[in-house]
């Protein structure tokens, strides 16, 4: 029975990029060690020799020459953005 | 009768005859449309575009050429992206966002003529039972108990689409279905929902979810209804890599209620403890229906469907991790107000915190932790082992010559909204019926067979063999017709 600490579930928080206040963390861990918890029946199966589902139905992926299909709208890609300049997605500094 | 309370066959051929014109049945939409903002099913308009589409289709009639979802008015479900028109998945972390695309399933929607009303309530990127996630606030069910005014829920993640059908102010919507989200509501609203075979409907420009389990399909108000629309919305994609290349076949032809020699299985382990009487009376009921229609009975078992659940509420998170991971606030969409000093991680942390809601936010840690190192195998990969054993169930049930499988829709009636927001795993028990389908990539069908002692709608659903969407309809058809389901909810709002 794995139940999910504060430092795991802060530690989970800022692998998903999700800030939580750490006043919130102790309801956060609760709600997770839950949902985990009933994750656990799945122990009770024998799984023994048995391949993890990767593809939904029998299929072979399609495949298409290497070239470009589509493109050329720098405009309409950056329609959408919150910041966008001279033709790029801006972002605050990522390098000092 | 009101041109928006009209099926789509029934609109169709009193167009085709000029009885009607495509752009009446949509003003007659649009008044019911407006009329119905009490429910919250619709949550962004598009008359004008609505009525520019049916002045095409009125044209297009009259020169003979006339689709079947020529001139229909449908309401489309946000998770749709729609060109030029808010598409934000019931999310703040959409807000704003006007796609510069249409999606594979409305541009052929559109491309056979269909009208689009306005875009749909649902919960947060597809994520509940009960569409009480959602950025736009909650849809009520136009159905309620009795004389009991409680708001009731339309079920979810396809609440505003039940609910714009069941109230009339649309002929048909397109839902998406996840692990139940097009069947739950079409039970809990009294119409009815396919989610075809996994890859019958290309996936491109639906916001993804879980890409593995994810399917759209149509919720209308009868059988005949949903087979025509099913057949718009399906068809190979070259941009959707797991979309089948298989012919459609004509499923409204197939509609012949002829179910003779057919084998009907009823599988043992969908009886639940405390399954409410009422559900086991219709359970009882739907097998008996289609007994008289002809069909062979065979009691079977799928021995792994009580681990469906717990294996889908670990997939479906970690692929709706990965998912998600793209609303960083640089593309698209809402980004955070940075404090002085904050760089890049603030900014996706300070974004994903503000933008997605409380559920959301807790599926994407569940399936950050699933796929983290350490956990991968543990709970991961068992899952995906599990989920081999749920689908070699059903392909050995099949194998045994069982044509199509009968079970409950829904554990229950429609319920109080806010009456299972409190814990999670307990709202997660609405989809126990249904998450097995999306777990083998089947196709599955609810059709609304009876009214509990308050009123309220039930459903039965059907699971077919894999791309046999047009016998699944057939048997849906013998189902429907035999239970004369005719009730509508009585207008209040």
């Amino acid at each position: 029975m794995s139940t999910i600490d504060i430092a795991t579930a802060r530690k989970v928080a800022h692998l998903a990029r999700i800030r939580v206040a750490e006043d919130q963390l102790p309801k956060l861990a609760e709600q997770l060690s839950g949902i985990l918890s009933f994750m656990e029946q799945l122990n009770e199966v024998d799984v023994t020799g048995v391949e993890p589902m990767t593809s939904v139905t029998p299929m072979r992926l399609k495949r298409r020459a290497d070239v470009v299909t589509d493109g050329g709208y720098p405009d309409k890609v950056l329609s959408n953005a919150p910041e966008a300049r001279e033709g790029f997605f801006a972002v605050p500094k990522v390098v000092e | 009768m009101t041109l928006n309370a009209l099926t789509i066959s029934d609109a169709r051929d009193a167009l085709r005859k000029g009885e009607i014109t495509a752009t009446d049945l949509t003003m007659a939409c649009l008044t019911a449309m407006d009329a119905g903002d009490g429910l919250g099913a619709f949550v962004h308009k598009t008359p004008e575009i609505a009525l520019d589409q049916a002045r095409a289709a009125d044209a297009r009639i009259q020169a003979g050429d006339a689709p079947s979802l020529c001139g229909i008015p449908l309401g489309i479900k946000d998770l749709f992206c729609t060109k030029g028109v808010p598409s934000q998945a019931a999310s703040n972390i959409l807000r704003g966002f006007r796609p510069e695309y249409e999606s594979t399933v409305t541009a052929k929607l559109f491309g056979a003529g269909a009208v689009m009303l306005g875009k749909l309530n649902m919960d947060e990127f597809a994520m509940g039972s009960s569409n009480e996630t959602s950025c736009y606030g909650d849809v009520i069910n136009p159905w309620r108990a009795g004389n009991d005014e409680t708001a009731l829920t339309p079920g979810g993640s396809s609440g505003g689409s039940a609910a714009a059908v069941a109230a009339d102010l649309c002929l048909a919507a397109t839902g998406t279905d996840t692990g139940g989200s097009i069947r739950q509501p079409a039970a809990f609203t009294g119409i009815t929902g396919i989610k075809p075979t996994y890859g019958r409907c290309s996936r491109w420009g639906i916001v993804a979810f879980a890409s593995s389990l994810d399917q759209a399909g149509p919720m209308t108000k009868d059988v005949r209804d949903a087979a025509i629309m099913l057949q718009a919305m399906c068809g190979h994609d070259p941009k959707d890599s797991t979309s089948a290349d298989l012919p459609v076949p004509d499923f409204e032809a197939a509609l012949t209620g002829d179910i003779r020699g057919k084998t009907i299985g009823i599988p043992r382990e969908y009886r639940m403890d405390g399954m409410p009487d009422e559900i086991e009376a219709l359970w009882a009921t739907g097998r008996r229906m289609l007994e008289d229609a002809g069909a062979r009975i065979v009691d079977i078992s799928l021995p792994h469907t009580k681990y469906a659940l717990p294996a889908y509420y670990v997939i479906a998170p970690a692929e709706a991790s990965s998912n998600l991971a793209r609303y960083d606030g640089v593309r698209y969409g809402h980004r955070a107000k940075l404090a002085q000093g904050d760089g890049i991680t603030e900014m996706y942390e300070k974004t994903r915190a503000e933008g997605f809601g409380p559920e959301v936010r807790r599926r994407v840690m569940v399936g950050t932790y699933v796929l983290s190192a350490g956990f991968y195998d543990a709970y991961y990969n068992r899952a995906r082992k599990v989920r081999a054993l749920i689908k070699r169930d059903f392909d050995e049930a099949f194998a045994q010559g069982v044509d199509a499988i009968l079970t409950p829709a829904t554990p229950s009636a429609a319920f109080a909204l806010g009456k299972e927001m409190s814990d999670p795993v307990e709202m997660y028990l609405n989809d126990v019926f249904t998450v097995t389908v999306n777990l083998a990539g089947l196709p599955g069908i609810s059709v609304p067979a009876g009214l509990d002692k308050s009123g309220l709608p039930l459903g039965l659903q059907l699971i077919g063999r894999p791309w046999e969407e047009a016998d699944l309809l057939n048997t849906a058809f013998a189902i429907e017709r035999a239970a004369g389901f005719v009730a509508k909810p009585a207008k209040w709002w």
